[in-house]
C-alpha cells in the first residue's frame, strides 16, 4: 500500500504538486490528467525517483526518503518510452539486469527470463538486439523486465501513448492480467474501464477521485 | 567535485559517459564533406563529439567518454567514419589524431570548468585549444613518424583541414552552450 | 551486433584474445623499429600469408587497407619525390604491413570476448580506482545507445529535410543532442529503478 501524506513538490518556483494526501489501496488506480498537470511527477514519487519537497510518501511503511532502494524492489517502474528503460543491448542481457542487480542466481535468472518471454509470446526474441524490436514488443520486454524482479506494486507512467491500437490493447491485455497491484498514469480513458479507481489531477491538486464511470465525465468536461 | 571523486560516479555520469562514447559514434555517419577530390581524407562531423563531450561533460567524465569510444573502436567496431575499426586504424595514418580524443576532450573540459562563466568567444577558444591545437600536436607528429614524412610536410597537408576544424570550433561552442542552458544540471 | 569479426575456426580464432593483443604490440613494435626494406617485404608477405591460414581471403585483406589507398599514395608521391624510391616502398610497405597485423587480430576477434578481456584487464586496475562492474555498464550502454542515436538522427535528419536543412549540422546535431540528454536522465532513473548500485 502507497500513502501520500501532505505531499508538496516544487522545481525551483514551481509548484508542481500542491498538498496531496492519498492512501492508493485499490488493485488498478489509473492517475489521469492534462500534460503539465503533475501526473508524471506524481508516478515517479511513488518509487523515490523524485522526493517530495515536504511530506512523506510511504511504501508499505518504508520511507522513500529513507528507503528508496527498498522501496524500489517493491515498486517497479514502466517508463513512457521503452527505449529510454531498455538498458542492455540484447533481449536476455536486459531481463538479467536487473535480476543481477538484485542478487538472483544463474539459474533463476535463466528460469525467470525463459518463464516471462513465453508468457508474452516472445520466446524467439530471446537473442535480438533490443533495437530492432517493433515498439509494441520493446514494451513488453521493458514490463517484463520490471516483472522479472518480483515487485509488490507496479507503477506505469503512460505506458501506450507511443503504441498503436493493437499494441494498445496487447499492453492492456498484460496488464489486466498481472497479479500485482498497478498504478496506471495514462491519457489513454479506453484503459481505465475495468479499473477500480480514477483519480484525476489538476494543477497539481486532486481535481477528482472515484470510480471510473463517475469520474471520467468529469474529467471530460474538464478539458472541453 | 571532490565528494564525487571520493564516491566515485553515480548512475548517470556513467550513463552520459555512455552517451558521449555513442554520440561520437553516431555523428560518423553524418555523410561526409569531401573536398579536393579524393586527395584527402573528408571532413566528418566526428570530432565534433570530442568537443562536445568536452565542453558539456567537463573534463574527467568528457574524457573517459572518448576513451570508452577508443576502446569500442580498438575492440573491432567500425564506429569510426566510413565503418571503419580495429587496431589497424589505431595505428594507421591518422592514429596519433584518434588516440589523443580522449586527451583532447578532457583539456576542454578542464579549461572550461576553470571559467564557467567564459563568454562565447572564450568558450570557443578553449574548444580550440584542446580540439585544434592539441589534436594536431599530437596527430602530426605521429603522422610525420609513421610515414616519415618530416614535420612540415605533415603540417602542409593538415593544413586543408584547419577551416572544417574551426567550423567545428564554433558549431560545438554553440551546441554546448545551448545545452548547458536547456539542461544546467548536467 | 555490429562487428567486423569474420567468422572462423582457424588457430587464429582460437588463439587467446590477450595473446594476439600481445603478439600484435610486439610486432608493431619490430615494424617500426626495422629500418630494412627487404625485412619490410617479408614482413608483410608473412602477415599476408597470415590470411588464407584465418581463413580469410585476401580480398578481406585488400578491404583492410583500401580506405588509405590515398594517403598510400600521397605518401609514396611525397616520399618518391624527396628522398627516393627505396625509402618511399618501405614507408607505405611498412604500413601496409601494419594494418594488414591490426586488422587480422580484428578480423579473428569477437568484439565480445575483445570486451570480456579487456573488462578482465581491467581487474588490475582496482587499485587505481576503477570499479569493472562500472566501466561494462558504460560499454553496454554505449552499444545500447549508438543504434537508438543512429536512429534520433534519421528522423532529426528527415524531419529537418522537410525544411532544407537536412546538411546543416546544427539543426540536426543540437535536437539530436536534446534528445539524448532526456534519453540518457529516463535510462538513469530507469537503471536506479531497476536495482542497480552506483
Amino acid at each position: 500500500m502507497i500513502e501520500l501524506q501532505n505531499v508538496s513538490l516544487s522545481y525551483g518556483d514551481r509548484e508542481v504538486l500542491r498538498d496531496l494526501s492519498l492512501r492508493l489501496t485499490e488493485r488498478r488506480i489509473a492517475i489521469i490528467g492534462a500534460n503539465g498537470s503533475g501526473k508524471s511527477t506524481l508516478a515517479r514519487l511513488l518509487n523515490g525517483l523524485a522526493l517530495p519537497s515536504t511530506g512523506d510518501v510511504l511504501v508499505d511503511g518504508l520511507n522513500t526518503r529513507k528507503q528508496g532502494r527498498d522501496v524500489r524492489r517493491k515498486v517497479g517502474f514502466v517508463f513512457q518510452n521503452p527505449d529510454n528503460q531498455i538498458v542492455m543491448p540484447i533481449v536476455e542481457e536486459d531481463l538479467a539486469f536487473g535480476m543481477k542487480n538484485c542478487g538472483f542466481s544463474k539459474a533463476e535468472i535463466a528460469a525467470k527470463t525463459a518463464e516471462i518471454l513465453a508468457r508474452y509470446d516472445l520466446s524467439d526474441l530471446r537473442e535480438h538486439p533490443a533495437h530492432l524490436l517493433s515498439g509494441g514488443q520493446k514494451q513488453l520486454i521493458a514490463i517484463s523486465g520490471v516483472l522479472v524482479m518480483e515487485p509488490d506494486i507496479v507503477v506505469m507512467d503512460e505506458p501506450t501513448t507511443l503504441l498503436d491500437l493493437r499494441n494498445k490493447r496487447r499492453i492492456a491485455r498484460a496488464v489486466a492480467a498481472l497479479d500485482q497491484q498497478v498504478i496506471t498514469v495514462t491519457h489513454d480513458l479506453d484503459l481505465l474501464t475495468d479499473y477500480d479507481r480514477v483519480i484525476v489531477i489538476d494543477e497539481g491538486r486532486v481535481f477528482a477521485d472515484g470510480l471510473p464511470a463517475e469520474v471520467i465525465p468529469a474529467y471530460q468536461e474538464l478539458m472541453a | 567535485m571532490d565528494t564525487a571523486l571520493k564516491q566515485g560516479f553515480a548512475t548517470k555520469d556513467i550513463v552520459y559517459i555512455a552517451l558521449f562514447a555513442a554520440l561520437t559514434a553516431a555523428l560518423g555517419l553524418m555523410p561526409p564533406i569531401h573536398f579536393a577530390g579524393a586527395a584527402l581524407p573528408p571532413i566528418t562531423a566526428q570530432s565534433l563529439g570530442v568537443m562536445l563531450a568536452g565542453a558539456v561533460l567537463g573534463s574527467k567524465r568528457g574524457g573517459l567518454a572518448l576513451l570508452l569510444f577508443i576502446a569500442l573502436v580498438a575492440v573491432g567496431l567500425p564506429l569510426l567514419s566510413g565503418g571503419r575499426g580495429g587496431f589497424g586504424v589505431l595505428v594507421g595514418t591518422s592514429g596519433g589524431f584518434l588516440l589523443a580524443w580522449p586527451f583532447c576532450a578532457a583539456l576542454i573540459g578542464w579549461l572550461i570548468e576553470r571559467d564557467s562563466d567564459a563568454s562565447a568567444v572564450k568558450t570557443g577558444i578553449y574548444v580550440a585549444i584542446g580540439g585544434i591545437a592539441l589534436m594536431y600536436a599530437a596527430g602530426i607528429p605521429w603522422m610525420a613518424f609513421i610515414g616519415k614524412l618530416g614535420l612540415t610536410k605533415s603540417l602542409t597537408i593538415m593544413v586543408a583541414y584547419i577551416p572544417g576544424d574551426l567550423v567545428k570550433v564554433v558549431l560545438a561552442t554553440i551546441i554546448a552552450r545551448g545545452l548547458r542552458r536547456a539542461f544546467p544540471t548536467l | 551486433m555490429l562487428d567486423l569479426y569474420s567468422p572462423g575456426h582457424s588457430p587464429l580464432h582460437r588463439m587467446r584474445p590477450s595473446l594476439k593483443m600481445g603478439a600484435l604490440m610486439v610486432g608493431a613494435t619490430l615494424l617500426m623499429i626495422n629500418q630494412s626494406l627487404p625485412i619490410t617485404v617479408a614482413a608483410a608477405l608473412a602477415i599476408l600469408a597470415l590470411y588464407p591460414l584465418a581463413q580469410l581471403t585476401l580480398k578481406q585483406a585488400f578491404a583492410q587497407v583500401r580506405p588509405l589507398l590515398w594517403i598510400f599514395v600521397l605518401f609514396f608521391a611525397v616520399q618518391w619525390y624527396f628522398s627516393g624510391l627505396t625509402l618511399a616502398t618501405y614507408v607505405v610497405l611498412r604500413l601496409a604491413a601494419l594494418i594488414l597485423l591490426a586488422s587480422l587480430v580484428t578480423l579473428t576477434t569477437r568484439s565480445s570476448d575483445m570486451i570480456d578481456t579487456m573488462t578482465r584487464a581491467l581487474r588490475l586496475l582496482r587499485p587505481l580506482g576503477v570499479n569493472p562492474a562500472k566501466v561494462s555498464l558504460a560499454i553496454s550502454l554505449a552499444l545500447r545507445f549508438i543504434p537508438v542515436l543512429a536512429q534520433i538522427m534519421t528522423e532529426v535528419r528527415e524531419a529537418q529535410k522537410a525544411r532544407g536543412l537536412e546538411r546543416s549540422v546544427i539543426a540536426v546535431a543540437m535536437p539530436m543532442a536534446i534528445r539524448a540528454i532526456k534519453m540518457a536522465d529516463d535510462i538513469s532513473d530507469a537503471i536506479d529503478s531497476r536495482g542497480y548500485r552506483s
